[in-house]
Formats: structure tokens, C-alpha cells, sequence
């Protein structure tokens, strides 16, 4: 069962398939971050160039799914139909100590009415929604 | 090499508005609205309309100069230009690059405008109707991240876990506002007072922004003229010169998925001194602030970057006392601003930053010889701008 209810918009690589090996990676578990060859730093979100050395030499590597909340929010009111009537839930971004802190999005499972720690630990977990056409799989995250 | 600067190159010669009506109330489309506002600025600066050479917008405002241009009669043509970024990020670069061509001489009588009609148009503070969400969209909307309020909060939310600021502080924000516009017959919140109890009682859009920390939505068109500064002494109007105008955003500013070096910011933090520098003054010198509310929490982190206070002042200094005309220390969004005149993505600021200097705004500040405005914070580019009196050149 997923955090929030089907019928949100459902990722999508894009015409221009940057992001691909993401999603990719998520369908298999597994949690892939830009890294530069060129100047050995990692990048988020994705891009074409490193935009510390301006290489195109960009690789994709997998990276532990543990962070810190670095900042979150409780949304309360519906933009989406989707959501109407769902009640509070929260989106927190998430640094990824792993790969050079970089910062992510997704939701913080469990109660939705919790306190939410900035700094707090949380681990990766994976969100598949099989019945989606095509399937896709969220990262969402948990307090550890 | 003389010195680069527009100080005091141009005057706002004036300033005009529609009638400002709740989204979707407009009776006129979106392009009347457009007219109907240049005309009242045209009128106010007591010149021809058709003498306006140059458009200046932004936030990719749907009212083409070319079809403006054709309708107005306009004699001649000489600048059309689109502040690049959404929301009201661009409202002082607009006026700021009407400046840059009045200066260099491409062209000599610019009007910058906003048009919003929303029920011609779509809404701004509702989520996507597509069934896929690509590119840097796909990262944040599946999780329920996808209306204004909720792709900038994070950063409010940081903010003031980093610096201990209170919910006090957006309340006096927003009470402001809603004060001010109690004394203004234009304002659409005119007549709907806001106390402490109905603030706090007020239902959660996101936390901490409850309904009253969140800008309106509305219908109607602003515009301002700006012609070269030695046309003053000719237009019916105390002159408000140009002092300052800065745009733009820091390192990296829009790195994808919340990943700006300088997050917990409304992206002041290298525009405001480029301002200040143009000006010749500081935020000591500043009578009168007119600061961009989409949400409380980014004039707040707005407010800090131009320096008004550091950021463990800001309980102190967000009071409603300090904030409201003509008693407190900081007069703050005199008119009622985007929570309580209209949301008319900045450009109403404008108009009554030039009303202070006049002396003709509804509240009236005891001084009011430079104002501030500072366009919509946590998008970017944004932009500020400083406006003066004679008395500041």
C-alpha cells in the first residue's frame, strides 16, 4: 500500500531520458546518485553537465539509503484531487550524507500527525506500485 | 569611465490599476484588464498613451507588447521585453529593465505590467492535472510537493528551526497587511478585518502557513510609466526617481530538487547588497517596505537578507506595532499588499511605494523619502528595487 492515495502524477524519465537510470535503479531497490568522474563529486538532481567541473563524464552510482531530515513539511490542504479528503501528510527533504549531501525528496512514512526531527536519521524504502502502467517505485524514507 | 547605474536616471511618471476583483470575478478578459490598466498609468503621468515606445513584464505575463502596441495606436515601437521566471520574482527587474532602455536610449517612455485574469486562465495554487510528472517535477510531485506553497516552505521551515523565529512573527506579517487594507477601498480584503484569535483559528494550508500566511489569488491588471529623469518637473506628480534595482539569485540558486547551496533563503542574499550598492544607502535609510507576501515566511527570510534585522531579531522586529503605518519603526506592505490589496504579482507594490513618496497612500507614513520594494522571494531570479524622493538624490 502506498503513503499517499493512487492517481497523483506518476514519475516520468521524460523525453530527453535524463533521469532514466534513476528510475531504473529504483524498480530494482536500488538508490542511484550523479557522480562526476571528472572531479569525483556527486550531483543531485540530475543534469547533463557536472556543474562544479563542467564535464559531461557523469556516471551513476548506487549509494546507501540513509540520511538526515534537513527540512520537511506537513501539507494539510488538497492541490490535488487525488488527495481530497486524505488528510495531513508529510514531505520531507532528506541529506545524503553518502553522496556529498546532496538532498531529496519524498515522504516520511508512518503517522502523519508525528513530530518531525530536522536531523533525525532515516532509511530508504522502496515504494512499489506494481498496478501503475507502466509500474514505477517511489523512495520514500522512515525514522531509524 | 563614468560610472554604471541607473540612480536616479528614471521617474515613475505614473501609475495606474483596475478595478481588483477575487480570481475569476474579473467581467473583462485579461487583455481589457491590461489596457484599462496602462491607460490609467498614461493618464496619471498626464501623457498620450499613444507616446509609450517600450513594454516591459514578466512572470510570462500573456499580454503581447506587439498586440498592445496595435491596440493602443502606439506611434512607435521601440522595446519589448520578458523578465525570464515565474510568480513575482521579476516585478522590480521589469521596472528595473524599462530603466536600462530609458538609460541607454532605446527607448523613452516604458510602461511595465502585470494582467492576471484566472478565470480566463487557470489558478496558480493547485496542483498538476497531467498524468505524469517529468524531468525535475518527477522528484517532487509524486510526493505530494506541487503548488507554490508547498515547493517553498521546506525553506521557511529551516529557517526558522535554524534561528528560533515564532509563529508570532508571520502572524504580524500578515496582520499588517490585512490592517492596512482596512483603510483601503481598492483592497479586496476591504472590510475584512483580521484579528490574533481568527488568525490563529484559521485553517492549516501547510504548516506553518495557516490560510491567512498565503497570498490571494485575483483578477486585474497594474502598470507603472517610467520615463527619463529630467521629464520630472514636467508631470503632474511629485517625482519618485529610481535609486536602486538589482535581479537575479546566488550560487546555484536553482540546483534541482531542493538542492541550493544557500536553501533556508528567500535568494536575497546577493541582490540585495547589488541594490543597496546602486542606491548609496542601506536598510537604515528605508522609510517604508513594501515586501512581497506569496507566504509570510518568505518576507520574513526576505526582510533578514535585505537587513532589516539579523535573523534572531526578526521576533523582536515582526510585531504588528513596528509594522504599521504611520506609528511603527517599519511600516510593512501599506496597502494591503498580495495578502489583502490584490495578488497583482508585485506590480500593486509598486504602484504604492510611489503613492508613499507622493504622500497620497491611504496610510501614510510620517516619512516616506525612500521605499523599498522587494519582489517575490524563493523563486528565481528575483528582484528589489528602491524608490526616492528628490529629497534622496
Amino acid at each position: 500500500m502506498s503513503y499517499l492515495p493512487e492517481g497523483l502524477p506518476a514519475p516520468s524519465s521524460g523525453a530527453d531520458g535524463l533521469s532514466t537510470p534513476y528510475w531504473e535503479g529504483t524498480r530494482k531497490g536500488k538508490l542511484l546518485i550523479q557522480y562526476c568522474k571528472g572531479c569525483n563529486h556527486w550531483q543531485w538532481g540530475p543534469e547533463w553537465i557536472c556543474h562544479r567541473c563542467n564535464g559531461f563524464d557523469l556516471d551513476w552510482r548506487e549509494i546507501e539509503g540513509r540520511g538526515t531530515i534537513y527540512s520537511y513539511q506537513r501539507v494539510w490542504h488538497p492541490v490535488h484531487p487525488a488527495l481530497n479528503g486524505h488528510g495531513p501528510y508529510i514531505a520531507a527533504l532528506v541529506e545524503l550524507p553518502g553522496a556529498g549531501n546532496v538532498r531529496m525528496v519524498g515522504n516520511l512514512l508512518g503517522d502523519p500527525k508525528q513530530d518531525v526531527p530536522i536531523g533525525a536519521a532515516v532509511e530508504a524504502v522502496f515504494e512499489h506500485h506494481e498496478t501503475a502502467s507502466p509500474p514505477f517505485t517511489l523512495v520514500q524514507w522512515r525514522l531509524v | 569611465m563614468t560610472e554604471r547605474t541607473l540612480r536616479g536616471k528614471v521617474v515613475i511618471a505614473g501609475i495606474g490599476e483596475t478595478q481588483y476583483y477575487k480570481h475569476g470575478q474579473s467581467p473583462d478578459s485579461e487583455f481589457k484588464l491590461a489596457l484599462q490598466a496602462i491607460l490609467a498609468a498614461a493618464k496619471d503621468a498626464g501623457i498620450d498613451p499613444k507616446d509609450i515606445d517600450g513594454f516591459a513584464s514578466y512572470s510570462n505575463d500573456r499580454n503581447d507588447p506587439s498586440r498592445l502596441a496595435a491596440a493602443l495606436g502606439t506611434k512607435e515601437l521601440r522595446f519589448s521585453n520578458m523578465q525570464w521566471g515565474g510568480g513575482g520574482g521579476g516585478v522590480a527587474a521589469a521596472v528595473g529593465n524599462a530603466a536600462a532602455a530609458i538609460t541607454s536610449g532605446t527607448a523613452n517612455c516604458v510602461v511595465a505590467f502585470r494582467a492576471l485574469a484566472q478565470g480566463q486562465f487557470a489558478r496558480f495554487g493547485r496542483g498538476t492535472g497531467a498524468p505524469l510528472a517529468s524531468g525535475d517535477d518527477a522528484f517532487t510531485i509524486p510526493y505530494g510537493v506541487m503548488s507554490p506553497a508547498q515547493k517553498f516552505v521546506m525553506k521557511v521551515v529551516r529557517f526558522m528551526h535554524d534561528h528560533g523565529v515564532k509563529q508570532d512573527a508571520l502572524r504580524a506579517i500578515s496582520m499588517a497587511s490585512y490592517h492596512h487594507a482596512q483603510n483601503n477601498p481598492r483592497a479586496v480584503m476591504y472590510g475584512r478585518p483580521l484579528d490574533e484569535a481568527k488568525y490563529d483559528a484559521s485553517r492549516w494550508i501547510v504548516e506553518p502557513f495557516h490560510l491567512f500566511d498565503c497570498c490571494l489569488e485575483n483578477d486585474g491588471a497594474a502598470a507603472v510609466i517610467i520615463m527619463p529623469a529630467d521629464r520630472a518637473k514636467d508631470l503632474p506628480h511629485k517625482a519618485s526617481y529610481l535609486l536602486g534595482v538589482a535581479g537575479g539569485s546566488d550560487h546555484r540558486c536553482a540546483a534541482p530538487v531542493h538542492n541550493a547551496p544557500n536553501y533556508a533563503s528567500s535568494h536575497f542574499a546577493t541582490v540585495a547588497p547589488n541594490l543597496y550598492n546602486m542606491a548609496k544607502m542601506g536598510p537604515q535609510d528605508i522609510d517604508v517596505v513594501q515586501c512581497y507576501e506569496n507566504f509570510t515566511g518568505g518576507v520574513l527570510m526576505s526582510l533578514v537578507e535585505h537587513g532589516f534585522c539579523k535573523p534572531e531579531e526578526a521576533n523582536d522586529l515582526l510585531r504588528l506595532e513596528n509594522l504599521i503605518s504611520p506609528t511603527g519603526k517599519m511600516p510593512l506592505n501599506t496597502s494591503g499588499g498580495n495578502l489583502a490589496e490584490c495578488y497583482m504579482h508585485g506590480l500593486e507594490l509598486v504602484n504604492e511605494a510611489v503613492r508613499q513618496i507622493r504622500g497620497t497612500a491611504v496610510n501614510q507614513a510620517n516619512k516616506s523619502d525612500a521605499v523599498i520594494v522587494i519582489g517575490g522571494p524563493m523563486v528565481t531570479p528575483v528582484s528589489s528595487l528602491i524608490l526616492g524622493s528628490e529629497a534622496t538624490l
